[in-house]
């Protein structure tokens, strides 16, 4: 691992490094609550958190958020399995898709600009929550 | 042909999610908004749904250098500890308070992404260079 691949711990003091520590255990914490209380959303803690506290570059807190993620969906979703019944073919269908998207998602994000793509979806959102607020 | 628009939302979801964009928040409210799925299950199906497209999306920035290593582990066994209670709360809830407390979520998150986003624009910029 190269330098420009680490969290940016290394120029601070040993203290700093702590309290970065302390945070990341908070943070993993409410991300991790986030992630298995709405069965999804802790990308939406854990990017900014790496953005703005561990000053990591855009791309990267991205793509590392996905590598938190996972293993807190992985458990999340087997104690979800072994408490409420699924439509198995709805789950199917989801997962094709959703799998086809992530591809090009992955391959997308080394490629293009997010923020006009961050705004839309953040208004998408706003409109999504009302409905379901209301609904 | 219901059917078809559970692969399509999938795919819309699934291109966020793969950039790390937060596709669940996108999936869930297309399933119980428009395909009228009961809350708790589209919860599910997103979080099962996201573990074969993470490990291929991954695979993908692993091979870009996008995957910071470092430290990791003080955020996801954290993480991970945390979402199990999460999870088996959430499992005990009403689907109706789940889903308007999922709308409250979605809204302030809408609101803290759009603030952030325009207040750190430039920051931004020169943060998407490799």
């Amino acid at each position: 691992m190269n330098n420009n691949t680490k969290l940016n711990l290394n120029n601070s003091s040993t203290s700093n490094n702590k309290d970065n520590k302390i945070l990341m255990i908070l943070c993993g914490l409410f991300t991790g609550f986030v992630n298995g209380f709405f069965g999804g959303g802790g990308g939406m803690i854990a990017v900014p958190f790496m953005i703005y506290i561990l000053k990591e570059p855009v791309k990267k807190a991205h793509a590392t958020a996905i590598a938190i993620i996972a293993p807190i969906t992985l458990f999340s979703a087997i104690t979800y399995v072994t408490r409420i019944s699924f439509e198995w073919g709805q789950v199917a269908l989801a997962t094709i898709g959703i799998v086809i998207g992530g591809v090009i998602g992955a391959k997308l994000l080394n490629k293009c600009s997010n923020i006009i793509l961050t705004l839309m979806f953040a208004g998408l959102m706003i409109y999504a929550g009302v409905r379901m607020i209301l609904k | 042909m219901k059917w078809l628009w559970f692969i399509i939302f999938g795919v819309v979801s699934g291109v966020l999610g793969g950039m790390g964009m937060g596709g669940g928040t996108l999936l869930i409210p297309l399933l119980t908004l428009v395909l009228n799925v009961e809350q708790l299950q589209a919860q599910g199906t997103n979080l099962i749904a996201f573990i074969p497209m993470s490990i291929i999306a991954l695979i993908i920035h692993s091979k870009n250098h996008l995957i910071d290593k470092n430290n990791i582990l003080y955020l996801i066994v954290p993480a991970i500890i945390s979402a199990i209670c999460a999870a088996f709360i959430a499992n005990n809830l009403e689907g109706d308070t789940l889903r308007v407390a999922f709308g409250i979520f979605l809204v302030t998150l809408g609101i803290i992404q759009i603030i952030l986003t325009l207040i750190n624009k430039n920051q931004n910029n020169s943060g998407e260079s490799n």
